[in-house]
């Protein structure tokens, strides 16, 4: 039986990343799938932390993953309200629709 | 003793929950007296600053040392600033809600732990809370579409730069074991114990620094934000959060991956010249005076990386005393923008200056004061913080970064010199509306420091060699 060791926990981890990057990047359709990619990079960064820390036996890590919770609560809080106050004046959220200053 | 070495952090998030409580508690408009008490708030953290224990406390994750002491006096002098340029425009604005200076104040207080993280724990925390602070800023203006756009576009490049620098610390906490910085440069003295996966670790973390600073290739968010950001939050964004970003960068790079200067040695080289380059030719093009204040900001962030880049003490006093005369030079600018007001209309464009020599002498007077400055003309302060850059890194061998950087100091001339050509040498605009008091004193205590300063740069050249001399044991 294969077991489950660092490396996987790694590999996961950096698929997830590189999934919320490409979300973020090649996602034309809404901003709420940003705010997700978002989240999504943040679970591979905890992951990655749980990981190493279990592997060091330093509880460093797992104490960092809590913050990194915390902190992604309040993130999303705060980004949702942005997007709030963006529809209520754009009257859209639509990727395409960011535009009216040209960058 | 713990407490007590973080006692200006602990006073100021104390006093920032003091004044939210006045502001929610009264009915009347408290914007400008919260105001007045953030100001309060930040001279007496200056003291504690000044008058607090140097030390390391909580275990080694907070550190309080003359470098954290030079950087959070310019973070309050200028977040400081920053609250009082806010002061008319906001009651213009329709924007004159206390929690406006709150939110500098905490943004603040991020920063400032930024300067003494010693730890990636606390490191990150010190960032979150100033991006998240500036997050909301930065969409301030509620009822506005650009203001609205602009926070929305820094919060998503801001987050992924967050998760990317996160990710770079995970990769460098697996990699070497720890997340104290006086622990990781222990080990990292080993050159064995350099996997590529610290490396990549590395590289995320500047990364995510550089996205702070606006550093190319991380500049993108820059013109749009500065843009669309109420011009006040845009004079603030413009000067705390680079120097603690730039000082937190600075910090990493030379205490835990101090013994790796070769690798990333090579990665701030490329990441100022791009900087330089696309700042000053990028700048030529712009017609909206904040956008062209974006481009130059990329490219003073360059000249101050050139200084990390020699990675050396002498290096880091240059980038120390360069953003010190950054910071006046910033706020006063954008208090000169921020008084560019036509008939109760905020005006943005290069052209609105047209004439101003005629119709407002003092204001163009100030506003040719700065743009010389930031083009690195003597007198002016801004001509010694580049002379201190350029001979650090000439004392290093780093001649091709000193030759660009000169080269691109052309070529930004030319832009900050086209602006004065338009006040004093086109014909008058209509005249702007009467300038407070606010604005004329950030104005002119800015203008008089970027003028006079050369006749008496020793102490801050002191103060900034005393903070440099700290990381280069």
């Amino acid at each position: 039986m294969l077991a489950v060791g660092l490396g996987h926990y790694l590999t996961v981890s950096a698929l997830l990343l590189v999934m919320g990057i490409f979300g973020i990047f090649l996602n034309r359709k809404n901003v709420i799938v940003i705010l997700m990619s978002v989240e999504l990079i943040l679970l591979a960064v905890n992951l990655n932390l749980v990981a190493f820390s279990a592997a060091l036996g330093d509880l460093a890590g797992q104490v960092l993953a809590m913050f990194v919770l915390t902190v992604a609560a309040a993130e999303a809080a705060i980004g949702l309200a942005i997007v709030v106050i963006y529809f209520r004046n754009r009257g859209s959220i639509e990727v395409e629709d960011v535009n009216m200053m040209k960058g | 003793m713990n407490w007590i070495l973080a006692l200006p952090e602990l006073v100021l998030a104390c006093c920032g929950m003091a004044i939210l409580v006045i502001g929610v508690l009264n009915k009347r408009d408290m914007f400008q007296a919260c105001s007045m008490l953030t100001v309060g708030a930040f001279l007496l953290t200056a003291v504690l600053v000044i008058a607090g224990p140097t030390g390391v406390g909580y275990s080694g994750m907070y550190t309080a040392d003359a470098f954290s002491l030079f950087v959070k006096l310019m973070i309050l002098a200028a977040a400081g600033l920053g609250v009082i340029v806010a002061l008319d425009y906001n009651e213009h604005a329709n924007m004159q809600r206390f929690e406006f200076p709150v939110l500098v104040l905490y943004a603040a207080t991020g920063m400032m732990l930024m300067a003494s993280s010693s730890n990636m724990m606390t490191m990150y925390v010190g960032v979150e809370l100033m991006s998240l602070s500036i997050y909301v800023l930065a969409a301030f203006a509620r009822d506005e579409l650009r203001s609205a756009e602009a926070g929305l576009k820094y919060f998503v490049l801001g987050a992924l730069a967050s998760g990317l620098m996160l990710y770079g610390i995970s990769l460098v906490y697996g990699f070497s074991g720890s997340m104290g910085f006086e622990q990781m440069a222990k080990v990292l003295a080993d050159p064995a114990k350099v996997s590529p996966g610290l490396v990549v670790g590395l590289v995320f973390i500047v990364a995510g620094l550089a996205f702070k600073i606006s550093a190319v290739p991380f500049h993108m968010w820059t013109p749009d934000v500065y843009e669309g950001a109420p011009t006040p939050v845009t004079a603030f964004m413009g000067t705390a959060p680079k120097v603690a970003a730039m000082a937190l960068l600075i910090r990493v790079m030379a205490t835990p991956f101090g013994h790796l200067l070769a690798q990333w040695q090579q990665l701030i080289v490329l990441v100022a010249i791009a900087s330089m380059v696309l700042g000053s030719f990028a700048a030529i093009a712009q017609k909206n005076i904040k956008r062209l204040m974006a481009y130059s900001s990329i490219g003073h962030m360059g000249y101050a990386l050139i200084g990390l880049a020699a990675g050396n003490a002498v290096g880091v006093r240059g980038v120390l005393f360069y953003l010190f005369t950054y910071i006046f030079m910033n706020a006063g600018t954008f208090a000169c923008i921020i008084a560019m007001r036509r008939k109760g209309r905020y005006v943005e464009g290069i052209a609105d200056l047209a004439g101003l020599s005629r119709t407002d002498p003092a204001l163009a007077m100030w506003l040719a004061v700065f743009m010389f400055s930031m083009a690195g003309i003597p007198p002016f302060s801004g001509f010694l913080g580049k002379y201190f850059i350029f001979t650090a890194a000439v004392q290093q061998g780093l001649w091709t970064l000193a030759v660009i950087g000169v080269l691109t100091s052309v070529v930004g001339a030319y832009y900050y010199i086209r602006i004065i050509k338009v006040m004093y040498f086109d014909a008058p605009a209509e005249a702007f509306d009467a300038r407070p008091g606010s604005l004329s004193f950030v104005a002119a205590a800015s203008g008089l420091f970027t003028t006079l300063f050369f006749f008496y740069p020793a102490p801050v050249v002191a103060a900034a060699e005393a903070a440099a001399k700290v990381l280069f044991r």
